[in-house]
């Protein structure tokens, strides 16, 4: 008895103090996330206009009607989050290959053991990350402007640099050679856009964007990547040197495979940060020009805040969570360890200790 | 020595030179904006304007600062997110580390439901909660007020998520000593646990810090009136030509310039820490 007492005792402390620790945080994360997320979705079947309370009694319910404006019905509505998913899937195809290749790169450069002033390089590469979106994106208008730094560099090896900013040209059309294009392209349209205008490319504007994600989310990325490369044994490495692999052939054969978790990583923090592209559009561009750089994100702000439609604005937001999720699934099926891959790291590594 | 030998002693060495080349430059590209940046904002607006590249300004003027810090709300911006973002660091620094550690060590019922919570949580994009979040705050009552800018991001799943990890990589043997002597579950917490766990909390000041003070959106849907603006809401505001006629990157490059200085200074104090990859100081 005198033993078992304070047993139970500790136990039931434990238990006050779990719920006690945890309590802010559900407090918090409850109130400010569930509720809202909650509420939100509430908003989004109503017919709510941004006046007095969402939840008082005047608020009606108008099932999917909001989702539907988004979505069809050739409205304007619609037209605009055809262009925003536009823009934004052209940022996403742009910028996540660019920030994975370029970061991988980074690592593997600075990763060198013989490397002198390693810790500078990798200052370099990282401080971008640090600095606010806010600031990186005035600093950018200023670089791309039209007289601006890049276009000035541009022009010592000849070239004539763009509008950057104030160009709202589709740059695969550019490169078409502007035109028309197609009769089955432009006769035919996909969420009141055509198809002629989806396959643009991101607009000359939203390229300068997409460099601006590259050039501050490198470094994060490079880190990570570093951390996986220095988790790596170089047994493996010295076995195939050993067998008379090339560096290219020994990274791609055998570093690679070895990266994939990090690799995933990478992918999946990309991919979702790039669905959430807005404070450089807020800070910098506005959707401006002509709607080329538009977001969901910034569209559902837009359609809340500034035009008051609020059900549509909430809508957007979770059309656009939507997406965010079934990319992310969608990508961790993608890359799941295959068995195949599995066992040749497998055999590899015995190969490797025998 | 045959030519072959040679050949092989000589490869490495422009292998390296190659190496030093691709990296100098690409260090070059990346360090360069930010030397014009501040070069700019020292010089007047006119040949801010025509001389873009140069790194020496022809000029040397304060004006952008001078106006910055007598003729412009900048220094109360600058109050406002220092206010926040102290508030915000040291709220998510104890809150984190308490929740980590009563869900790495404290047993209790509703344990796994709770851990489940924040982590279908962090899976939640931030974006997507800019309407929902203006709906609750204004339900509250407590829009365009302090509490309303720092109250939601008093607590970040992530945090709980690294504290947590941290503390079931700790073995358990100093705590239990300190509880078989009696002391209650909080006293252990405070005086026993969070001083070992300083490698983690420095990773949490880091991320909420630095997530703080460069925070946009959320004082974009929590506040309205000028007295609560902070440095990432006036500076976007400044860009976009609210305030200002003309370009006039000097000024806009200054403020820029001037709201990197805090987490620049905590990126250089910490930097061992952050560039520590081999203990994963940056993952979460």
């Amino acid at each position: 008895m005198a033993l078992k007492a304070p047993g139970r005792r500790a136990r039931r402390e434990d238990a006050r103090a779990g719920w006690l620790f945890t309590l802010p945080v559900i407090a918090v994360l409850g109130l400010f996330l569930l509720v809202p997320v909650l509420m939100a979705l509430w908003v989004s079947f109503s017919d709510w206009t941004g006046r007095g309370s969402p939840l008082a009694p005047g608020v009606g319910f108008v099932g999917f009607d909001n989702y539907a404006a988004i979505t069809s019905g050739g409205g304007l509505a619609e037209r605009n989050f055809g262009i925003a998913l536009r823009n934004n899937a052209w940022y996403v195809l742009l910028v996540v290959p660019l920030q994975t290749g370029l970061s991988l790169l980074l690592a593997v450069l600075v990763n060198r053991a013989v490397l002198r002033g390693r810790g500078l390089f990798r200052t370099a590469f990282y401080f971008p990350s640090v600095t606010s979106s806010v600031a990186i994106t005035v600093l950018w208008l200023f670089l791309f402007s039209t007289s601006g730094a890049v276009n000035q560099v541009l022009g010592w090896i000849g070239l004539n640099g763009p509008n950057w900013f104030n160009d709202p040209r589709g740059i695969v059309h550019v490169a078409l050679g502007g035109g028309n294009g197609p009769a089955f392209l432009t006769g035919s349209d996909f969420l009141g856009v055509t198809w002629w205008d989806w396959l643009s490319g991101p607009s000359v504007a939203m390229s300068a964007l997409v460099l601006m994600a590259v050039f501050t989310t490198s470094g994060t990325f490079m880190l990570l990547f570093l951390a996986a490369l220095q988790n790596i044994g170089p047994e493996l490495d010295e076995a195939g040197r050993m067998d008379g692999a090339t560096a290219w052939q020994r990274f791609w054969r055998i570093t690679l495979p070895q990266l994939r978790p990090a690799l995933f990583t990478v992918l999946t923090l990309g991919l979702i940060g790039c669905w959430q592209v807005f404070d450089q559009i807020y800070t910098g561009t506005q959707g401006g020009p002509g709607k080329t750089t538009v977001t969901p994100a910034y569209l559902s702000y837009e359609a809340a805040f500034t035009d008051q439609a609020w059900g549509q604005g909430a809508a957007i937001s979770f059309v656009l969570f939507a997406i965010i999720v079934v990319f992310t699934v969608f990508q961790r099926w993608a890359l799941r360890e295959r068995d195949t891959s599995k066992r040749v790291a497998r055999r590899l590594a015995k190969e490797a200790r025998a | 020595m045959t030519t072959t030998s040679m050949a092989r002693k000589r490869r490495p060495r422009i292998g390296q030179a190659v190496l030093y080349a691709v990296l100098v430059s690409l260090a070059v590209v990346y360090v360069f904006p930010f030397l014009v940046q501040i070069a700019t904002s020292f010089k007047p607006d006119a040949e801010a304007a025509a001389n873009a590249v140069s790194l020496w300004p022809q000029t040397w003027t304060f004006a952008a600062y001078e106006r910055l810090f007598t003729r412009s709300d900048f220094p109360l911006w600058f109050a406002n997110s220092a206010v926040v973002t102290v508030a915000v660091t040291a709220g998510r620094v104890f809150f984190a580390s308490l929740a980590g550690y009563a869900l790495a060590r404290l047993k209790f019922r509703g344990r796994g439901l709770v851990f489940a919570l924040i982590v279908a949580v962090m899976a939640v994009p931030s974006v997507v909660l800019l309407i929902p979040k203006f709906l609750v705050l204004n339900q509250l009552g407590i829009y365009d007020s302090y509490a309303g800018m720092i109250l939601p991001l008093l607590v970040d799943a992530a945090g709980v998520f690294i504290m947590k990890g941290f503390f079931e990589s700790v073995p358990v043997s100093v705590e239990e000593q300190a509880r078989i002597d009696g002391a209650g579950t909080f006293r252990v917490f405070w005086s026993v646990v969070l001083p070992m766990a300083r490698p983690a909390l420095v990773t949490i000041v880091i991320l909420s810090f630095q997530g703080s003070w460069n925070e946009l959106s959320h004082f974009i849907v929590s506040t309205q009136s000028p007295e609560l603006t902070t440095l990432t809401k006036g500076v976007a505001s400044l860009a976009s030509g609210q305030l200002s006629q003309g370009t006039q990157y000097p000024v806009k490059l200054a403020a820029a310039a001037i709201m990197t200085i805090p987490v620049a200074v905590l990126f250089f104090v910490f930097q061992k820490h952050i560039m520590n990859t081999s203990e994963g100081a940056v993952k979460g």
